[in-house]
């Protein structure tokens, strides 16, 4: 595809190092990478180079988020408690990348542990949205995102639990997918929550994520929740005239609230005209458990991650301080090595599922979560083949200003229902409002990732430069 | 329900989280917040609902056979203290002390 | 008191919780070797070590073994069975949770025979559950000053946990138990069932009540009980102790006594503070497990003969075994199946189990070896009995046979030709030794040939000492009978 139209690998590495400094992308500018590996970088191109590599991402330059285990430069969750730590193996879907061609070049920034939807939660300081550098570039794969916005690459990982590769995606005016939960390994990608956590990706066109996934995608035996089943085509063909008839799209009331911004109501109209111009017939629907989403996220998500938190122990890796004997050197170390979105969630976990509340909280929750997921089957069922919807009910908002933790949480409210799901879902702008990215959201059944990408690129191409309007 | 100073102190020592009076305040304030939120679910009616659904794929097994993944570089290069191919903790005088064996 | 005496006014109520490890290559979770002995963290890898990022993925193996087990204490094995997280601080459980099962476990009621009730039937412990688990590393308080040491090698081998009804009633009853219960592991080779590696371990629930007082009395776990006979005395030691702080009007507490086998005490665990909330949640990192109807019926019909059945068998086929042989022979699979190959291989039940249980077992109590490696092979052991059997050796001879198969291996006739064991009953040659024997004892040859009768056994000794042993005695005694009154 797409090495920035240069002709070897070590152009088009060269190209990206050029323009993560010229946009400050370190950590006294936008802070969007924690680690660039230049040097790394640079010598892989040079071999690419060598045997004229032929491979699909052949010289292309990707970042991955600092969650996901690279063998070289650190892979510390944006945490003081895996400050420095670099990984002795490898993430599977890192290993297809490189196999694919494509040349690590830098770790970006994220919410420390992936707990939080602005990049403000990092231990190494907040990134900042290039679009509009007061603004948080979303989260947590804000860096990712940011390095995609900026132009340092064209594809970048990103991880996401709850949105936090489509939520940054929509801050930043690029294409964010989450794929069917088990269609890209999570081996190697340190986890969050267990049956949330996705790997995902960003790219700068709908094409560009295509090609990513698709390198990413397909059973790993490395994954006991990894599917095994073929990976189709996601990248289209030429597209027909009218490339989306016979397909029908859903407009879920419930992500269409009467208080939703009207200006990104407007803009979420404006593409579904659109999607019905293309073919497209455009139904009302309604998944009626929509409301509880982030509830019962907020329940699910904490209680799995005190439980994943808990091998940082100060043992065997990561930060370690001393304390009063065996459970002073616990406590020490976890309590200076998490911050206090990561303490907050931790402690909320560990209460959910507590004796006497694991009922009432993490049971009911994940009861509740089924019938998310029944509602997403009724409607499928029903003969909808996809759902469009707004992917934040906000644009980017400024530094700081959310300081209580639940009115963050609301920035999930659209997104993590396709995490509880387990359905494909994926981002892509769909114009501005007051000069900032809005993003709309489209979501398919489980599997149906090859249609959900033929939607989307049918869109972008409909949209024109009206998308970064 | 509504989270107590104890519970904060309770669920921190489960979870090995030192907390000054301070942040333990803060927590309580916070859990009781978001807590709030949470009591939407109560009231939903989940009779004969599972936690996972019916149709789930089954876990793959795998080969009772080796090679064990490699590990890139020695355990001495990431691990905070090890001496004769052990790490090393703070010493525990029984099994006990940990607070936390089963 | 002991346990004996309040038993008199008190009920024992037992239960028991053995872990068992089973008999994989790799780790339940991971592909690092199960080997026991390893140097200190050797068979760690990302997965064990509980690397960020890395995942669970089930050993099948341990999953045939677990049903295997399973049905062989006859459980029923669930179709769906699910692993849960539970959630623990300690060094040497890597990821801050054991992966266990918790309220779907893989098999559930099942029963263990201990003995024949009065009336004939069987008298079968209750078995509750039967999960799998992983099992933790060890920690070391003893090798650096001031600090602990942590060898992961462990965290992760496949476990099954085997947990009783509270059926047990005496501390001899548990030890049958847990006699039946290794036989029967130790047969279907689910686990090498060894407590000295650390391969079975054994926690009894103990209380005790009020003979006939209807409810169950508050239990304490004891654990830390490292052989069978120390199982029967923990329970001793604990049973007395409730029953004389009940007696003297006190209450039991709920809680983990630790066995102390060098002192004969127990004593509790130092409390463990806000320890018991293990918050099980189902482990999102596994699906559920799901074994097939066709496929337990596979394992179950592939399972070998138990040792019960086996019992039976041997005593309704072989009417000459006493009570006594059939138990020894049947005490683990490989001696069953040695003493069937033998016997085949010899024609003689009888015969093969005084060799099997005499000079075989002797050789191996010698060698520290087990049956199913001795060297010598039931079909070469059987020849050397049928040669017995047909005259060909001597009782004596055959022994001596025995120990250099035993040393340097070979067929038995090839030893006895070249020791020259082999019976002498060629008439001429048996004539000379005779003739040589009455020159050397002229006065009591003379006294037998006048009528003395009694001393022909003395000369049939001189005889078999001149030909070393290899004469035929019958042979011996008829020639000597001829020269009677000669």
């Amino acid at each position: 595809m797409t090495n920035g139209g240069s002709s070897t690998a070590t152009d088009a590495v060269s190209a990206s190092l050029a323009r993560a400094r010229e946009v400050g992308a370190g950590r006294d500018g936008l802070n969007i990478l924690l680690y660039q590996d230049a040097d790394g970088a640079l010598a892989e191109a040079a071999r690419h180079d060598t045997v004229s590599s032929t491979g699909p991402l052949a010289g292309v330059p990707v970042v991955i988020k600092d969650n996901i285990a690279t063998l070289r430069m650190p892979t510390s969750c944006g945490s003081k408690i895996l400050e420095g730590y670099v990984s002795p193996y490898e993430a599977t879907a890192v290993t297809r990348l490189r196999e694919a061609g494509a040349v690590v070049v830098a770790k970006s920034n994220m919410d420390e542990f992936a707990m939080g939807s602005s990049t403000e939660n990092s231990a190494f300081g907040p990134a900042r949205n290039p679009i509009a550098p007061d603004r948080v570039p979303g989260g947590s794969s804000g860096g990712s995102a940011g390095a995609v916005a900026s132009g340092i690459v064209r594809i970048a990982l990103g991880s996401e639990t709850g949105g936090s590769v489509r939520q940054p995606a929509a801050f930043c005016g690029i294409v964010g997918v989450k794929p069917t939960y088990g269609r890209v390994s999570r081996y190697g990608l340190v986890a969050f929550a267990s049956s949330l956590d996705h790997i995902g990706v960003f790219g700068a066109t709908v094409d560009d994520a295509a090609l990513g996934l698709e390198t990413i995608a397909g059973h790993d035996a490395n994954d006991a929740t990894s599917v095994n089943r073929p990976v189709e085509n996601f990248r289209a063909g030429r597209l027909s005239a009218s490339p989306l008839k016979g397909v029908v799209v859903g407009k879920p009331v419930e992500y269409f609230p009467s208080d939703l911004d009207p200006k990104i109501a407007e803009r979420c109209n404006t593409a579904i005209d659109e999607l019905q111009r293309l073919g497209a017939e455009v139904r009302e629907v309604s998944l009626p458990h929509t409301r509880l989403a982030i509830e019962v996220y907020y329940i699910v998500a904490p209680a799995e991650a005190s439980s994943n938190l808990a091998r940082f122990d100060g043992v065997r890796y990561g930060l370690r301080i001393e304390g009063d004997g065996l459970r002073g050197m616990y406590e020490a170390t976890r309590s200076s090595g998490f911050g206090p979105e990561v303490t907050r969630r931790i402690i909320l976990g560990t209460y959910v599922l507590s004796a006497g509340y694991y009922d009432a909280y993490y049971r009911k929750a994940m009861q509740v979560r089924q019938l998310i997921s029944r509602d997403f089957a009724n409607v499928f069922a029903s003969g909808v083949d996809l759902l469009f919807t707004p992917t934040t009910p906000t644009t980017a908002f400024p530094l700081g200003a959310k300081s209580d933790p639940y009115e963050m949480y609301l920035s999930d409210i659209f997104t993590c229902t396709a995490n509880l799901a387990g359905v494909p879902a994926m981002s892509q702008p769909i114009g501005r409002v007051d000069g900032l990215p809005v993003g709309g959201q489209f979501i398919a059944p489980h599997f149906h990732e090859a249609g959900m990408f033929r939607a989307a690129y049918a869109l972008e191409r409909a949209l024109g430069p009206r998308a970064s309007q | 329900m509504s989270v107590s100073l104890d519970d904060v102190r309770h669920v921190a020592l489960l979870a090995r989280v030192g907390l000054t009076d301070e942040r333990a305040a803060a927590l309580v304030a916070e859990l009781n917040t978001i807590l709030q939120h949470m009591d939407v679910l109560s009231p939903v009616d989940t009779t004969g609902v599972e936690l996972a659904p019916s149709d789930a794929a089954p876990t793959v097994l795998r080969a009772d056979e080796g090679p064990a993944i490699p590990l890139a570089r020695p355990r001495e290069s990431f691990a905070p203290k090890m001496r004769d191919g052990f790490f090393l903790v703070p010493r525990l005088d029984t099994h006990e002390d940990a607070g936390g064996a089963s | 008191m002991t346990g004996a005496a309040w038993s008199e006014k008190y009920d024992l109520v037992v239960g028991l919780e053995v872990h068992v490890q089973l008999s994989t290559n790799t780790k339940l979770f991971c592909r690092c070797s199960t080997d026991f002995g390893a140097a200190p963290n050797a068979n760690t890898c990302p997965v064990c070590l509980a690397l960020p990022g890395t995942l669970p993925v089930l050993n099948a193996t341990a999953v045939e073994l677990a049903v295997a087990a399973a049905l062989a204490l006859e459980c029923d094995v669930q179709p769906v069975s699910v692993f849960a997280r539970k959630n623990y601080f300690y060094p040497d459980l890597p990821k801050g949770y054991q992966i266990s099962q918790f309220d779907r476990p893989l098999a559930l009621a099942g029963r263990v025979a201990v003995g024949t009730k009065p009336d004939g039937s069987t008298h079968s412990i209750g078995i509750t559950r039967v999960h799998m688990e992983e099992d933790a590393g060890k920690s070391v308080h003893d090798r650096f000053p001031g600090a602990s040491a942590v060898d992961l090698n462990r965290s992760g081998v496949p476990l099954i946990e085997i947990v009783s009804e509270p059926d047990i009633r005496t501390s001899a009853e548990a030890d049958m138990y847990l006699r039946g219960l290794k036989e029967i592991l130790e047969y279907t080779g689910v686990s090498d069932v060894s407590m000295e590696k650390g391969s079975l371990r054994v926690d009894a629930n103990v209380s005790a009540r009020l003979h006939g007082a209807p409810a169950l009395g508050t239990k304490t776990e004891v654990k830390n009980v490292n052989s069978f006979s120390g199982v029967m005395r923990a329970i001793d030691v604990e049973f007395a102790r409730q029953c004389a702080l009940l007696d003297a009007g006190g209450t039991i507490q709920q809680q983990t006594m630790l066995w102390d086998a060098d002192a004969n005490e127990v004593r509790p665990a130092r409390s463990k503070e806000g320890s018991h909330d293990y918050r099980y949640f189902p482990e999102p990192d596994l699906p559920p497990l799901v074994v097939s109807t066709d496929r337990i019926e596979l394992i179950r019909i592939s399972l070998p003969e138990l040792p019960a059945a086996r019992r039976d068998r041997y005593r309704r086929s072989h009417t000459d075994l006493t009570a006594y042989d059939v138990d020894v022979l049947t005490t683990a699979r490989a001696i069953g199946d040695y003493f069937e190959a033998l016997t085949a291989a010899s024609g003689d039940a009888k015969t093969s189990a005084n060799w099997l249980m005499g000079e075989v077992l002797a050789s191996l109590k010698d060698t520290g070896g087990t049956v199913a490696d001795f060297p010598v092979a039931p079909a070469a052991l059987g020849e050397l009995l049928s040669i017995v059997k047909d005259g060909t050796v001597s009782n004596s001879a055959a022994k001596k046979v025995f120990a250099i198969m035993v040393m340097d291996g070979g067929t038995p006739r090839a030893i006895a030709e070249r020791e020259g064991l082999f019976k002498i009953t060629d008439d001429s040659a048996l004539l000379r030794w005779i003739d040589d024997v009455f020159r050397d004892h002229p006065d009591e040859a003379a006294r037998f040939v006048d009528g003395e009768r009694r001393l022909q056994g003395v000369l049939v000794g001189h005889v078999m000492k001149k030909s070393r042993g290899s004469a035929d005695p019958k042979r011996v005694n008829q020639l000597l009978a001829a020269r009677l009154g000669t």
